[in-house]
């Protein structure tokens, strides 16, 4: 394949021939008009971010001032899709509180009433549903979670020879998806609930690969809320509307509980199979249930995450 | 040589190379605009995932990554595999393969800028990749593997970038690279090539709560399997460089590449066999991936025919490379592509995928590429191929004398036939 040939009488340095300044021409215009072709469907993006957003800092470096600006930008959107006037504020943890949940199996009747009081408080998307509570069917005497059924849907529950365990963000004190996360969008705070920064988070769903739990829901789209339902008592950390992209879960409903209110799910349960409360307060009923019931079990606990979530039976 | 000359030289030389990229004959130009027409059709995919978000691929909470992630883990291998090229040159003063191993880091940059292009079109937030850039954004060093894999990967594109460019550019100035200029570096990028992957690896080996990963056999798979495919693809690709142009490779290299193959695919399947006994044989519950993916576990069963393809392919390639069959070409590049093929489809579908499955609550959900994310693949490989043929665009007519500083006064059109 050597047909090299010597070169013949070549033009000078730098000189470009007509003929291959004409084709060069041809194929960068031809090139180019196909490039803007191929980026069409950007037309259709709108309200992707804002250079407010895009140059926000990370959340544990906004002064208030800054913070403030911010709560007021959220607002603003809010305000705009939804023709709503949200209150969003930035809710700090309290001084000597940790939040544990406890919940007790032989209670759960698998209503799912606390999937959707989860979903109606915490402004998850409705169209794709997002929810951050699975409750599992499983069959008596087995935690095999392999066993469990996710969809059930019987007429009625509880059915026999079944219980219901539902799962959600276990708020573990050696949480693997905050250890992974790259751009530190997801924390521990001091009051032991793990949240995420919707405004930092890049969506790498590196978190969600290395939760045990299954806990953590990526807006695979632009979430979609029906106006009528959104909840306008917001927080920066918690059910504020999220964006196309970013990862969220439950935050132990973080603008109620660091109020003093209950979570949402406890609230509405029927059967009255959730407790919630400061741990290190040794009145409470969350303390008392730790101290004295037989058989307690955190999930998966070989693996060292330590949750705050505790599963216990009336024996 | 005032500090001038030498900025207006090397200005010069990335001029003439730039240019020489779009020069060529008529089938460099079909190849090429083959390629652009794909790149366009993944430029396309990927804008329409920019607006819609990552609901246009097949993936979802329960199998949170897919084919992007796959390709680029199998890509940190081949890009790690130049080191297998140099290490015989730099180590044991291999002369067969000495003027080769140009190209080998050639490819690595072509596969680590894949890699690069894999993550980005899987991130949820382009917008805000910012945040991961060390001093502007917020990095979580050393805590995520995540943000390791960013600094190693850029770091070995870096090196291979210099080493590349030095020796080329000293070629084609006509004159001896300075040794401390580059031979550190060369093996600082030995070392760098094995930690990329096996960080990656640890990025996977790292979740306890996915069994299926935990464990520490995925890093030395890695690398075995990654010495497997990356030297195969160097087989082929030398080969189809002396099939298009006229540069001289010789047979010999190509074999001696050969016996790199052979004994990484011998390793290769030796830990598979250890990773198949460990978990068939225990039968824990921890099994439940592996049931999933070898043989399907409750009615679902999507993995199983790709992963058998890829068992097949493999023991056959390893066979072939046993045999002295495998001396002759035809049967080497068999066994080559069905290496590269079978490994492309254990670490893709066969590492990530099934990790997901079923997920830590138990549930099956099952996943499959959509046609967009598909498309947005194939238009990285694409642009990771058109990088590759610039760079041996360029590279080719420097190595062989006719693009040098001696004949900076002609036209490079006299290269056109070069290819
Ligand atoms: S349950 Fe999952 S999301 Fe919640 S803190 Fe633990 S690892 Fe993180
Ligand atoms: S998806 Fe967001 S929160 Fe999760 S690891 Fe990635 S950047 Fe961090």
């Amino acid at each position: 394949m050597s047909d090299q040939k010597p070169p013949s009488a070549p033009p000078p340095f730098g000189e470009v021939s007509r003929r291959s300044f004409l084709r060069n021409s041809a194929i960068l215009a031809s090139g180019a008009a196909a490039l803007a072709a191929s980026l069409a469907p950007l037309r259709e993006l709108s309200n992707y971010t804002s250079v407010e957003l895009f140059l926000q800092k990370h959340y544990k470096e906004l002064t208030p001032a800054e913070m403030q600006k911010v709560l007021d930008r959220i607002a603003r959107e809010v305000e705009q899709q939804y023709h709503i006037r949200p209150r969003v504020r930035d809710y700090k943890p309290m001084d000597g509180v940790e939040f544990v949940y406890c919940l007790n199996l032989t209670r759960c009747i698998g209503c799912r009433k606390c999937v959707h009081a989860c979903v109606a408080e915490n402004n998850q998307s409705r169209n794709p549903e997002i929810q951050y509570i699975r409750v599992l069917k499983m069959p008596h005497g087995s935690l095999d979670m392999e066993r469990a059924d996710h969809n059930y849907a019987p007429a009625s529950v509880p059915e026999k020879g079944f219980f219901y365990m539902p799962v959600q963000c276990q708020q573990c004190k050696n949480p693997p998806c905050v250890k992974v996360c790259p751009v530190k969008a997801t924390w521990q705070e001091p009051d032991g609930i793990t949240v995420i920064d919707y405004d930092w988070c890049i969506g790498c769903r590196y978190c969600e690969a290395a939760c045990p739990y299954f806990a953590r829901r990526f807006n695979w789209t632009k979430p979609s809320i029906p106006k009528e339902r959104l909840n306008p008592e917001m927080s920066y950390l918690g059910n504020r509307p999220r964006r196309q992209g970013v990862m969220e879960k439950c935050h132990f409903c973080i603008q109620r509980t660091r109020q003093g209110k209950y979570p949402a799910c406890l609230e509405v349960c029927p059967a009255g199979a959730r407790k919630f409360g400061n741990a290190l307060d040794p009145e409470s009923e969350v303390a008392y249930i730790l101290k004295n019931k037989r058989v307690f079990i955190q999930l998966k606990e070989e693996l060292g995450t330590s949750p705050r979530f505790f599963y216990y039976f009336d024996v | 040589m005032s500090l001038r000359t030498k900025i207006r030289n090397y200005f010069v030389f990335l001029w003439r190379c730039a240019r020489i990229a779009f020069a060529g004959d008529s089938r460099y130009y079909a190849w090429m605009g083959f390629l652009s027409i794909i790149i366009l059709l993944g430029i396309n995919a990927y804008a329409k995932q920019f607006v819609h978000g990552l609901i246009v691929t097949g993936m979802s909470d329960q199998v949170s990554w897919g084919v992007y992630i796959a390709n680029f883990t199998f890509m940190v291998g081949i890009a790690a595999a130049a080191a297998m090229l140099v290490i015989p040159v730099y180590i044991y003063n291999n002369k067969e393969l000495h003027d080769l191993v140009i190209f080998g880091e050639l490819l690595a940059v072509a596969a680590i800028l894949m890699c690069l292009a894999f993550v980005a079109v899987d991130l949820g937030r382009p917008d805000r990749f910012w945040h991961l850039i060390p001093g502007i954004g917020k990095f979580n060093f050393p805590g995520s593997m995540l943000s390791w894999d960013v600094i190693v990967l850029n770091g070995y594109l870096l090196l291979n970038v210099h080493i590349c460019g030095y020796l080329l550019y000293c070629r084609y100035l006509g004159k001896t690279p300075a040794k401390w200029f580059y031979i550190p570096f060369v093996f600082l990028a030995i070392a760098w090539a094995v930690s990329i992957h096996t960080v990656t690896a640890f990025l996977y080996v790292g979740l306890g709560g996915r069994p299926f990963w935990n464990s520490s056999i995925v890093g030395p798979r890695f690398l075995a399997s990654a010495f497997t495919a990356g030297p195969a693809l160097i087989i082929l690709a030398l080969q189809v460089i002396r099939r298009v142009t006229d540069y001289h490779i010789h047979d010999r290299a190509l074999l001696t590449l050969r016996s790199i193959v052979q004994v990484s695919m011998l390793i290769n399947v030796f830990l598979l066999v250890n990773e198949i006994f460990k978990e068939f044989y225990t039968r824990t519950s921890h099994v439940a991936s592996s049931r999933y993916l070898y043989f399907g576990l409750h009615g679902h069963h999507a993995l199983v025919p790709w992963i058998w393809v890829a068992i097949i392919f493999n023991l056959v390639s390893m066979t072939l490379l046993v045999l002295p069959l495998s001396k002759s070409l035809r049967y080497l590049n068999v066994a080559c592509v069905l290496a590269i093929t079978g490994i492309w489809i254990e670490k893709g579908m066969g590492l990530v995928v099934p990790g997901f499955i079923p997920t830590p609550l138990g549930e099956m959900v099952e996943y499959s590429p959509s046609l967009n994310e598909t498309l947005v693949c194939l238009g990285i490989w694409a642009f990771g191929i058109l990088c590759y043929t610039i760079f041996l665009r360029m590279s080719i007519p420097i190595l062989q004398g006719r693009l040098s500083r001696a004949n900076e006064g002609l036209p490079d059109v006299h290269l056109v036939n070069a290819r």
